[in-house]
């Protein structure tokens, strides 16, 4: 195991230090299921998730069979558009699959920690983590059975529990870069106290591998709650808005809280004595386990019906923000925190996701897309269009000069000749 | 750059009661909380609003003077000793509360305000700022940022880094950056991350927006005793291996509490090879459950005896001497050198038994008390500096004790940073390539290099100068004993 993974990052580094001669791009991906995400690499208009086939279905948990363990669903392999049509436009350059740079590395569970290579498959680490009764505690998005730590790391997504246990970059301990020269760098560690040097390996998570390949990454994992019970309440919007803040700011042990269609969702997690207490003061009705995991699923890899819609915003805001109006489906995550709105009204969205959009379309996109970013600004937060026509400023929200000076800064530092996804996470950069 | 045309370009951007430049003015700030390393800067600046940050930035950008931020300055790894031809810019003025959110559950607060006054301003809504450095009275917001600051409770309430949720700050060209923001995950690269603890050489910090987290209603802690280390070491492994995280978990040796219970009469079990101190937090029911679990564990881990406090007053008085520790230290010993090394909690055990020899070779005496929990230690090394040679020992003493920290899987700080005091050892964890990446990121923010020099990344010439002092091994004592 470790000759061969010495050979294949033998070949990464061959790969990299070729193209950084050749000054040729480079497209890294590990089981491509989070292609849609992020920008396109030559400013075309790409689409993000292919449309979708299914209709909304009645029940708030999307109809697709859950399996019950904790990757459920395929948001887009079930879709009835070729991969192909979506990733072939996404980013130029030559492909570097990283599938192959794989396996947990280091797994000791008293000291919290497990480190993996990057194409280490999603599954197997929460597998090994579960065998041992621990967990990644930001319960990472995962968009079908492919999914790569070293993509879930370089895309910085986190599920429900974000706001009460933190966001992937807050389980970071360590990563290696393979950086444009080919060298290796260590940054961080394996132990959860370390501030030698700057703090370069949560700079990489979410950073979509614009300043090189995570090759290996270490993550703080935490034991599985003892106890967890979902209560549910019907509530208007702005009720659960301000219920949700009220119970965050009271020693409650609170994992998850999200809305849909009237209903809130809270979930708890710990000492089954806490969780208890909290129900009994709570009131609230218990919902059923297996109907509770399907539904935190739903919101974490993103396949509740809300995700069925053709257009899809997702909007981080401050999480007393009261409710927006913006067209269509809404579902609050993260306490307020996070607010995904989907409609199929945009017909913009409804163009095959590979066609230029005339001129005249191009405005009433501008018109159409720049509501919810506008909606989110003003909030003081951000809005992502996670399907749909891409605007012009680009499908994450455009960042403040300053700080893009900044990011163009070190992107020309650590990768010179912009070979590593160029643009993926900010338009030409 | 002459001080006195230093002082007087500062004088047009600032009122004359902000401009420190005689001696008996520049004396206070000679140093920060690592009084090892003393220099008078050539000017000190206090503003008292983020526009003058900003003025004083520009103008020492101007003039290419460099420019050295400080706190509280309470800090332990010279990260604030101010530069010979520098300016020390203190944001002590900047001190106000900007605002508490009680249902958004935020604080905004300007870098002078202390850690412990946001506690107490959000104490009235139930709610407080959990990282708690034992600093915390004095040590300002700014310089968490600026360090990373940890405390007792960041096994399970996390460190800085985890409870801020935005910055503002003035990068050395004078340009503005707004890092984060109370809405998560903003897209684009985590600077926020980056500045947080990056010890003022990326920018200095003019506002930070934290998070605030509901009090704990209850808590209590076990004492336990240990006939042996590295069975206390295996106690805290097995505490986290059986799926507990304590809100505290910490670990004294024989000669920690045998400084610090004259002192604090904490009531500590002096036989004892070693101690633990295990918090349980929560509702009453949670604690209970907690509590005797975490009993359970530490008896089968060998546990010789163990008290449970049984009200917040004997609560107090059981962490009254870990929190006492490195002043007793200093009543024991005429100076003492903290170190603050991580390493995996199984090496724990290993760890104390390495410095047991170095203590011998070194002929100095080395207390212990660590953040357990985190792997995190602090050995005190006792000496005198009056006494000839005895600080040179203590450095090398330090030096050994990091590199073995690297060695086993650790780092070279947990909490303290790398300032002026660690940053030959920064040699010993990272490579020449790593080190090059810091120097990029460095040149991103502040291109002439003029923020902090000096600290946290050593250059390639000091790297090199290092590792000459290493090959004269020969000079440390006992050279013939075998090296971990």
């Amino acid at each position: 195991m470790n000759a061969s993974s010495d050979a294949t990052l033998s070949d990464l580094r061959e790969r990299v230090t070729v193209a950084h001669r050749e000054r040729k791009p480079l497209r890294l991906r590990g089981g491509g299921t989070k292609d849609f995400y992020g920008e396109s690499i030559d400013g075309n208009l790409v689409a993000g998730t292919p449309t979708p086939g299914a209709p909304a279905a009645a029940d708030p948990v999307a109809s697709e069979p859950t399996s019950g363990d904790l990757i459920v669903g395929n948001p887009v392999a079930r879709q009835p558009v070729s991969r192909d049509l979506v990733a072939g436009d996404l980013v130029a350059g030559d492909l570097l699959d990283l599938r192959a740079y794989r396996g947990i590395v280091d797994y000791e569970p008293s000291e919290l920690v497990i480190t993996a290579r990057c194409g280490t498959p999603l599954a197997d680490i929460e597998t090994a983590l579960a065998e041992r009764g621990q967990f990644l505690a930001f319960e990472p998005p995962a968009f079908g059975r492919d999914s790569t730590i070293g993509g879930v790391i370089a895309a910085g997504l986190s599920g429900p529990r974000r706001v009460y246990a933190g966001a992937a970059r807050d389980f970071v301990l360590g990563a290696t870069l393979l950086d444009a020269r080919g060298d290796v760098l260590r940054f961080g560690g394996q132990v959860i106290k370390n501030v030698a040097g700057f703090d370069v390996s949560r700079l990489l998570c979410g950073s979509l591998g614009i300043l090189g390949i995570i090759t290996e990454v270490s993550l703080k994992v935490l034991p599985l709650p003892r106890a967890e019970e979902t209560l549910r309440f019907e509530l208007s919007q702005q009720a659960a808005i301000d219920a949700f803040n009220r119970w965050s700011g009271q020693p409650l042990p609170i994992s998850g809280a999200a809305w849909s269609g009237g209903t809130a969702y809270l979930r708890l997690s710990g000492a089954a004595s806490a969780v208890r207490a909290a129900h009994e003061r709570l009131g609230g009705e218990r919902l059923d386990t297996t109907f509770a995991t399907q539904w935190w699923n739903s919101l974490r890899h993103c396949n509740h019906t809300v995700f069925n819609n053709s257009s899809i915003w997702r909007l981080s805001l401050p999480d007393t923000t009261p409710p927006r109006h913006l067209a269509g489906e809404v579902l609050i995550d993260w306490g307020g925190a996070l607010r995904w709105y989907g409609n199929d009204s945009d017909d913009t969205d409804a163009q095959t996701p590979n066609s230029v959009a005339h001129e005249s379309t191009v405005c009433e996109t501008n018109a159409q897309n720049e509501g919810p970013r506008n909606i989110a600004s003003a909030a003081g937060g951000t809005a992502i269009r996670w399907r749909g026509a891409a605007p012009p400023t680009g499908r994450l929200h455009p960042l403040q000069p300053a700080v893009a000076a900044l990011h163009r800064r070190l992107k020309d530092r650590f990768d010179p000749h912009g070979i590593f996804n160029p643009g993926r996470l900010v338009p030409g950069i | 750059m002459k001080q006195l045309d230093v002082a007087a370009a500062l004088r047009k951007v600032l009122p004359a009661d902000s401009v420190l430049s005689r001696d008996e003015e520049l004396h206070p700030y000679e140093c920060d909380g690592l009084t090892a390393f003393r220099q008078l800067p050539m000017v000190v600046v206090l503003p008292r609003t983020e526009e003058e940050v900003r003025q004083v930035l520009v103008a020492c950008r101007s003039l290419e003077v460099p420019v050295v931020a400080r706190g509280s300055g309470t800090g332990l790894s010279g990260g604030a000793t101010p530069h010979a031809s520098g300016v020390v810019l203190s944001l002590a003025r900047l001190n106000r509360i900007l605002e508490i959110d009680p249902l958004g559950r935020i604080a905004r607060l300007q870098p002078g305000v202390r850690n412990l006054q946001v506690s107490d301003a959000a104490a009235p809504y139930g709610l407080h700022y959990a990282p708690d450095p034992s600093s915390q009275i004095a040590c300002s917001i700014g310089g968490n940022v600026a360090e990373n600051s940890g405390g007792v409770h960041c096994l399970k309430y996390g460190l800085t880094v985890h409870n801020v949720l935005g910055i503002r700050g003035y990068t050395m060209d004078g340009e503005l950056l707004e890092l984060g923001s109370r809405a998560p995950d903003r897209p684009g690269l985590d600077l926020l991350a980056l500045a947080i603890g990056s010890e003022g050489l990326l920018l200095v910090v003019t506002e930070v927006i934290v998070k605030l987290v509901p009090r704990p209603q209850f808590a209590r802690v076990i004492m336990a005793s240990f006939a042996d280390v590295c069975e206390a070491g295996d106690a805290v492994a097995a505490i986290i291996a059986a799926g507990i995280i304590p809100a505290g978990l910490e670990m004294m040796d024989r000669k920690a509490t045998a400084a610090v219970e004259p002192f604090v009469k904490a009531g500590y079990d002096l036989s004892a090879e070693a101690i633990l101190l295990a918090e349980a937090d929560g509702t009453p029911e949670e604690v209970a459950d907690q509590i005797a679990e975490i009993e359970g564990v530490l008896r089968a881990a060998g546990a010789t005896a163990m008290t449970v406090s049984n009200t917040e007053a004997e609560r107090l008085r059981f962490w009254s001497g870990r929190k006492n520790a490195f002043p007793a230290a200093g009543r024991v010993s005429p100076d003492y050198y903290c170190m603050d090394g991580t390493i995996p909690r199984k090496n724990l055990g290993p760890m104390l038994k390495a410095i047991e020899d170095m203590e011998t070779r070194y002929s100095l005496r080395c207390m212990n008390v660590f953040h357990a929990g985190d792997g995190n230690l602090h050995p005190l090394i006792l000496f005198d500096a009056n006494a000839p040679g005895e600080w040179d020992r203590a450095d090398q003493f330090g030096a050994e004790i990091l590199e073995l920290c690297v060695r086993l899987g650790g780092t070279i700080t947990g909490e303290h940073g790398v300032g002026i005091e660690k940053i030959n050892s920064m040699c010993v964890q990272f490579s020449e390539a790593e080190r090059a990446a810091f120097f990029a990121v460095k040149s991103a923010f502040d291109a002439a290099g003029l923020l902090n020099p000096g600290k946290a990344i050593p250059t390639l010439a000091r790297c090199a100068e290092y590792g000459k002092m290493h090959v004269h091994g020969g000079a440390l004592p006992h050279p013939d004993l075998p090296r971990f």
